[in-house]
C-alpha cells in the first residue's frame, strides 16, 4: 500500500471523475483538477467564491461547483478550459445543485424548496418544478439515467413526481400514503421506487415506474421509525435500518420481510468473528497485520500502531446511552450499504458507535463484527470487490475483506485525521480526505 | 410387679368398701353390735374384717346372731339355717351347705371380682391411652387449625395482593390506554397543528414564489459561453404528444423487460427446481423399491393412499411430459407423487430409526451381551486351554531335556565318554536301522513268493477239484442205479460247499502265516520256499481229513462248528508254528548281527 503525498484541501471537496481519469479537488475557490495515476494538475478553475459544493458531469467532461451562500453555480469544462458557464439564481436562493443524468443539465433548488430549476447547457430552455418537497432526500434518478422520481408537497400531502430526464416531462405523478414523506429511493433495476416516510412512523412504501403501488411494509407502530434505507445492487432486497437497531430485510418478489439483523451489545455466538482494534506500542516491530509503509515509517515511529485481535466470543461492545429527550437520538441504524458484489451488508448501529456489523447475505447471518478504537465516520464498499474501507476520525484507515482486516497507518507528517474516503471507481485507490488535506492511497494488488 | 401392687392397693380399699357397707347395714340393726362380737367369721377376709366379726357374735347374742343370719340368708335365697322339722333346732347340714355355698359364692364374687378388677385396670389403662391419644390428638387439631387459620390468612393476603395487582394491572392498562389516547391525540393536533403551519408555510412560500419570481429577477439567469451538444449528440426534440406517448411507450418497454429478465430468471431457476426434484425423485424411486411392497401395504394400512399409487403410476407414465407442462397442471399431480414418496421416505426412515433403535435396546438388554459373555467364556477357556497346552509342551520338552541330559547326568564326569555312548549308540542304531531294511526286503519277497503260491495252490486246487469231479463221475457212472449211491450222490454240493468254507478257513489261515512269515526274515529263499510248500500242503492235508470227516458224518449239520473246531485244531499248531520259527528267527537274527558285526 502507498501513499500519496499530502495537497490542501477544502471543505473536503474531493472527487474521482466518473470514468476515473481526473481528481477534482477544492481549495477555497479554487479547483483543482488532477490526472489519476500522475496527481500532476491538469486545469485549474477559479471560481467566484468559497466553493461548497462539486459534481462531475457522467461524461467527466464539466464539473459544476456551488456556491450555496451566493447562489451560485460555476460549470467548468475539461476539455475547453476557457469554456465557462455561470448560473445564478438570484434571490430565490440555492440550497442544493446537481447534474442530471445526461450531464447537459443542472437541477438547482432554490431556498424554501420554493422550486427546482433545470438548466440546460444544450439550448436555453429553463424549466421548473414547483412544489418540491424539503426532505433527506427528495431526488432519486434511476440508475440508468432515464427517470427522476421527485418528492413533493402540495396541500399538506405527499406526492411523487415521475419524470422522463431526456426531456424533463412528467410522466406519473401520484400521491403517497405517507404522513411526511422522509425519502425516495430506486431501485438499482430503475423499475421500483422505494418511499419512507418520517421516523416518526415506521412505513416503506414501493411503487412501480408505473405509478402502482407494489407493496406497503410496517414493522411496528408507535416508537421512532426508519432511519437508513439501502437497495442491495442486484435489487433483490431492501435493507431497512430503523430506530430500534435492528434491520430488516425485504424481498424483491413478495415485498415482505425476509429477516431481522439484530444488533446487541453483547456477542456470544461462538461463530461470529470480531476483530477488535487494540492499540500496541510503538516499540514492538512485529508488522503481522499492518502494511509496512517503507515510506510512512519514520513518521509512524512516533505515533502509535494498533492492528486488530480476535476477540473472544462473549464480547460486550463498547455502548453508549443514547439521551433521551432530545431529537434525533443516536440509537439504531445510521448508516448500512451493501457490498458490490451482493454478498455483504455493512452496518452501524449508532449507539454502538465503534462497531461494524458486517453481514452475510447469503446466509442472512452475522459475519465479522469489527470493533474500533474510535468512532467510525464512514465506511464505503469497494466499487468491484467485497472489501470495505472505514475511517474513524484518526490517522488510520482500515480495510476489511474476507481474508481479515488490516489497520494502515497514514504516513503523514503532522496529523492526518482521515474524516472521510472515497474509492476511484477501479478500486486500486481511494482518496483520504481530512479536514484541510486528502492524499491518495494506492492499494497494492496482492491485497485484492 | 411394682404396678401390679399399686394397683392391688384399690382392691382392698374396694374390699374394706364392701365391708363398710356391710357394716353400715349392720349398723342400721341396733342389735348387731353385740352378734358381732359372738359370731366369728369363717371366711378370714382380712385382718380388720376379721376384728370387726370377732365383734359380730358373742355369747350372749348367738341366738339373735342365727336368727339375724338365718333371716338374711333366706332372703338371699338360700334354705333356711334351722331344721323345719325339728322346729328351732339349727341344722348344721344346712349351716354348712349354706357356708359352702357362702363360700363358692365367695369365691366366684372374688374371680369375678379379680375379672372386673382387670378389666377396669384394663379400661383404666385403656382410658389412658386414649385420653392420651385425645390429648395429642387435641393438640394436633388445635395446630392444625392454626396452620389453618395462618393459610387462610396468607390465602386472604395472597388474594388480596393478587386483587391489588389485578388493580393495579388495569390500572396501568388503563393509563397505556390512556397514554395511547393520549399520544393519538396528540399525534392528530400535531399533525393538525403542522397542516395549519404548512398551509401558512406554503401561503408564505407563494407568496414569496410571486415576490422574488414574478420580479423578472434579472439576476436569475445563466451565462455561457456556448452551448454545449447533447451527448447522444442529437437535438432536444418538441414536447409534443407524440412524445408522451413515447415516454410511455418506453416505460412500458422498460418495466417490460424488466419483467422478462424476471421471468427468465424465474424459468432459469425454476428449470433448475426442476431437475433438481427430479433427480431426487429418481433417487428417490431407486432409494425406495426393495422396501416398496412392504411401504405400500403399510400405506394402505394407515393412510390409504392407494389411490395415490395409481396417480403416481399415471404421473410416471406421461413423466417426460409432465416435467414441461406448466405448473399449474402438473401442480397437483407433482406435489401428490412428491407428498407420497415423501411419506414413503419419512416411513422407511422412521422404520429404519426404530430398527436402530430396538437393536441398540436389544444389544443393550440380551442377546449381544449374551453372547459376548458367551465369547468371553470361548476366549477365557480357549486361553486356559493354550496355556495348558504351553506347559504340557514345557514340560514335554523339559522332560525330554533331562531324558537327553540323565545319562549325562549320571556321568557328568566325563562328557567325552558320554560322546562316545553317543556314538556308539548311534551306530548301534545305524546297524540296527539296517537290518531292519534287509529285513523288510526279505519280508517283502516272502510276501511275493506267498502270493504266488497262493496262486499256485489255488490252480492246484481247482485242478484237483477237477480231478475229484471226474472221479465223482467215474463211480457215478460205474455205480448202478441205488438209492444209497443216489444219496451218496447229493453229498457233492455240500462237500463243494465244506469246500468253500475251508477256503475261507484258509483265507483266515493265511494272515496268520503271513504275520509270521514276516517276521521270520532270516531264512534264505530255499529253504522258505521249502516251508511255505509245506505249509499249504498240510493246510490242504487238513482240510482234505475234514473233508472226509465230513463226508463220512452227514448228521454233522453246523458247517460253523465244524469250523470252529477246525480252527481250534489248526491254531495251536500254527502257533506252535509261529513260536518255532520265532525262536529260530531269533537265533537266526543273532546269527546274522554276529556276522554283521565287523
Amino acid at each position: 500500500m502507498n501513499f500519496s503525498e499530502v495537497f490542501k484541501l477544502s471543505s473536503q471537496l474531493c472527487k474521482f471523475s466518473p470514468d476515473g481519469k481526473y481528481l477534482a479537488s477544492c481549495v477555497q475557490y479554487r479547483l483543482v483538477v488532477r490526472d489519476v495515476n500522475t496527481l500532476q494538475i491538469l486545469q485549474l478553475y477559479t471560481c467566484l467564491d468559497q466553493i461548497q459544493h462539486i459534481e462531475w458531469s457522467c461524461d467527466s467532461l464539466f464539473i459544476l461547483c456551488a456556491m450555496y451562500k451566493r447562489g451560485i453555480v460555476q460549470v467548468w469544462s475539461l476539455e475547453q478550459s476557457d469554456w465557462h458557464c455561470k448560473i445564478d439564481e438570484g434571490s430565490a436562493g440555492l440550497v442544493a445543485s446537481c447534474w442530471s443524468p445526461d450531464g447537459r443539465h443542472i437541477l438547482n433548488t432554490t431556498e424554501f424548496h420554493l422550486r427546482i430549476t433545470v438548466w440546460s447547457l444544450c439550448t436555453k430552455s429553463v424549466s421548473y418544478i414547483k412544489y418540491p418537497k424539503a426532505c433527506q432526500q427528495g431526488i432519486a434518478f434511476t440508475k440508468d439515467g432515464r427517470y427522476m422520481a421527485l418528492a413533493e408537497r402540495r396541500d399538506c400531502k405527499d406526492y411523487i413526481s415521475l419524470f422522463v430526464c431526456s426531456d424533463w416531462q412528467l410522466l406519473r405523478h401520484f400521491d403517497t400514503e405517507t404522513q411526511d414523506l422522509a425519502g425516495i429511493e430506486w431501485a438499482p433495476n430503475g423499475c421500483v421506487l422505494a418511499v419512507w416516510d418520517t421516523c416518526l412512523e415506521y412505513k416503506v412504501l414501493l411503487y412501480s415506474l408505473d405509478g402502482r403501488l407494489l407493496s406497503t411494509y410496517c414493522a411496528y407502530e408507535w416508537s421512532l421509525g426508519i432511519k437508513s434505507i439501502a437497495w442491495s445492487p442486484s435489487s433483490q432486497f431492501l435493507a431497512i435500518g430503523s430506530y430500534d437497531e435492528k434491520v430488516r430485510i425485504l424481498n424483491h418478489v413478495t415485498w415482505k420481510k425476509i429477516t431481522e439483523l439484530e444488533h446487541p451489545i453483547t456477542i456470544s455466538s461462538t461463530k461470529i468473528i470480531v476483530y477488535k482494534e487494540v492499540e500496541k506500542s510503538p516499540t514492538v516491530e512485529t508488522e503481522r497485520l499492518a502494511f509496512p509503509p517503507t515510506k510512512a515509517l519514520a513518521s509512524s515511529l512516533f505515533s502509535t500502531k494498533s492492528k486488530y485481535d480476535i476477540a473472544q466470543v462473549p464480547v460486550s461492545l463498547h455502548h453508549i446511552k443514547p439521551v433521551a429527550d432530545r431529537a434525533n437520538p443516536r440509537i439504531g441504524i445510521g448508516m448500512l450499504a451493501f457490498s458490490s458484489d451482493n454478498c455483504f451488508l455493512a452496518t452501524r448501529n449508532d449507539n454502538l458507535p465503534n462497531a461494524i456489523w458486517i453481514w452475510d447475505v447469503q446466509k442472512l447471518k452475522l459475519f465479522v463484527v469489527l470493533e474500533q478504537l474510535c468512532a467510525i465516520h464512514l465506511f464505503e464498499w469497494d466499487p468491484r470487490q467485497a472489501r470495505l474501507a472505514i475511517c474513524t476520525g484518526n490517522s488510520k484507515v482500515y480495510l476489511w475483506s474476507q481474508a481479515g482486516c488490516v489497520s494502515v497507518q497514514v504516513p503523514m507528517e503532522g496529523d492526518f485525521h482521515v474524516l472521510s474516503l472515497c474509492w476511484h471507481s477501479t478500486g486500486n485507490s481511494m482518496a483520504l480526505l481530512s479536514k484541510e488535506n486528502f492524499c491518495v492511497c494506492y492499494l497494492d494488488k496482492e491485497t485484492k | 410387679m411394682g404396678d401390679w401392687r399399686t394397683i392391688t392397693v384399690p382392691t382392698l380399699s374396694s374390699d374394706s368398701k364392701n365391708t363398710s357397707w356391710h357394716t353400715s347395714e349392720k349398723k342400721m340393726s341396733p342389735s348387731n353390735l353385740n352378734v358381732q362380737q359372738v359370731l366369728r367369721s369363717p371366711l378370714p377376709l382380712s385382718k380388720s374384717a376379721h376384728i370387726f366379726f370377732s365383734a359380730f357374735c358373742t355369747e350372749e347374742n348367738v341366738e339373735q346372731c342365727l336368727s339375724y343370719l338365718n333371716r338374711e340368708l333366706t332372703t338371699l335365697g338360700f334354705p333356711s339355717l334351722f331344721a323345719e322339722s325339728k322346729g328351732k333346732e339349727l341344722s348344721v347340714v344346712s349351716v354348712l351347705n349354706c357356708m359352702y355355698e357362702l363360700l363358692a359364692l365367695q369365691g366366684k364374687n372374688l374371680r369375678a371380682q379379680e375379672e372386673v378388677e382387670t378389666q377396669h385396670l384394663k379400661l383404666g389403662s385403656d382410658m389412658d391411652h386414649l385420653q392420651n391419644c385425645y390429648a395429642k390428638l387435641k393438640e394436633q387439631l388445635e395446630t392444625a387449625r392454626r396452620e389453618i387459620v395462618g393459610l387462610q390468612e396468607r390465602d386472604r393476603q395472597l388474594q388480596c395482593k393478587n386483587r391489588n395487582l389485578h388493580q393495579l394491572l388495569k390500572n396501568e392498562k388503563d393509563e397505556v390506554q390512556k397514554l395511547q389516547n393520549i399520544i393519538a391525540s396528540r399525534a392528530t393536533q400535531y399533525n393538525h397543528d403542522m397542516k395549519r403551519k404548512e398551509r401558512d408555510y406554503n401561503k408564505l412560500k407563494e407568496r414569496l414564489h410571486q415576490l422574488v419570481m414574478n420580479k423578472k429577477d434579472k439576476k436569475i439567469a445563466m451565462d455561457v459561453l456556448n452551448y454545449v451538444g447533447r451527448v447522444d449528440g442529437k437535438r432536444g426534440a418538441w414536447r409534443t404528444g407524440k412524445t408522451e406517448a413515447k415516454n410511455e411507450e418506453e416505460m412500458y418497454k422498460v418495466l417490460l423487460s424488466e419483467y422478462e429478465q424476471r421471468q427468465k430468471q424465474l424459468l432459469v431457476e425454476n428449470a433448475e427446481l426442476k431437475k433438481v426434484l427430479q433427480q431426487m425423485k429418481k433417487e428417490i424411486i431407486s432409494l425406495l423399491p426393495p422396501q416398496k411392497p412392504k411401504l405400500k401395504d403399510r400405506a394402505e394400512d394407515g393412510i390409504g393412499t392407494v389411490l395415490s399409487d395409481v396417480e403416481e403410476e399415471v404421473g410416471e407414465l406421461n413423466k417426460e411430459n409432465m416435467w414441461e407442462l406448466s405448473c399449474e397442471t402438473a401442480r397437483e399431480q407433482l406435489t401428490n407423487s412428491i407428498r407420497k414418496q415423501w411419506r414413503m421416505l419419512k416411513n422407511h426412515v422412521e422404520k429404519l430409526d426404530n430398527q436402530v433403535s430396538r437393536v441398540h435396546s436389544g444389544d443393550l438388554n440380551n442377546k449381544d451381551v449374551i453372547s459376548r459373555k458367551d465369547h468371553e467364556l470361548e476366549t477365557e477357556k480357549l486361553v486356559l486351554e493354550i496355556q495348558q497346552c504351553k506347559e504340557m509342551i514345557k514340560t514335554q520338552q523339559q522332560l525330554l531335556q533331562q531324558q537327553l541330559t540323565s545319562p549325562s547326568d549320571d556321568d557328568d564326569t566325563n562328557p567325552l565318554l558320554k560322546d562316545c555312548y553317543l556314538l556308539e549308540e548311534r551306530e548301534r542304531l545305524q546297524e540296527e536301522w539296517k537290518l531292519f531294511r534287509e529285513q523288510k526286503k526279505n519280508f517283502e519277497r516272502e510276501r511275493r513268493s506267498f502270493t504266488e503260491a497262493a496262486i499256485r495252490l489255488g490252480l492246484e486246487r481247482r485242478a484237483f477239484e477237477e480231478d475229484r469231479g471226474a472221479w465223482l463221475k467215474q463211480q457215478f457212472f460205474s455205480m448202478t442205479s441205488d438209492r444209497k449211491n443216489c444219496e451218496h450222490i447229493k453229498s457233492p454240493p455240500s462237500a463243494f460247499l465244506g469246500g468253500s468254507g475251508q477256503d475261507n478257513q484258509l483265507a483266515n489261515f493265511r494272515p496268520q502265516q503271513k504275520k509270521s512269515n514276516y517276521l521270520l526274515s532270516v531264512p534264505t529263499s530255499s529253504e522258505f520256499c521249502k516251508a511255505t510248500q509245506h505249509t499249504p500242503e498240510n493246510s490242504s492235508s487238513g482240510a482234505m481229513l475234514n473233508k472226509t470227516n465230513e463226508d463220512k458224518k452227514p448228521n454233522l449239520s453246523g458247517r460253523e462248528s465244524s469250523k470252529q473246531k477246525l480252527s481250534n485244531a489248526s491254531s495251536p499248531d500254527s502257533q506252535e508254528d509261529f513260536y518255532s520259527l520265532c525262536s529260530l528267527l531269533q537265533t537266526n537274527l543273532h546269527i546274522e548281527h554276529m556276522d554283521n558285526l565287523p
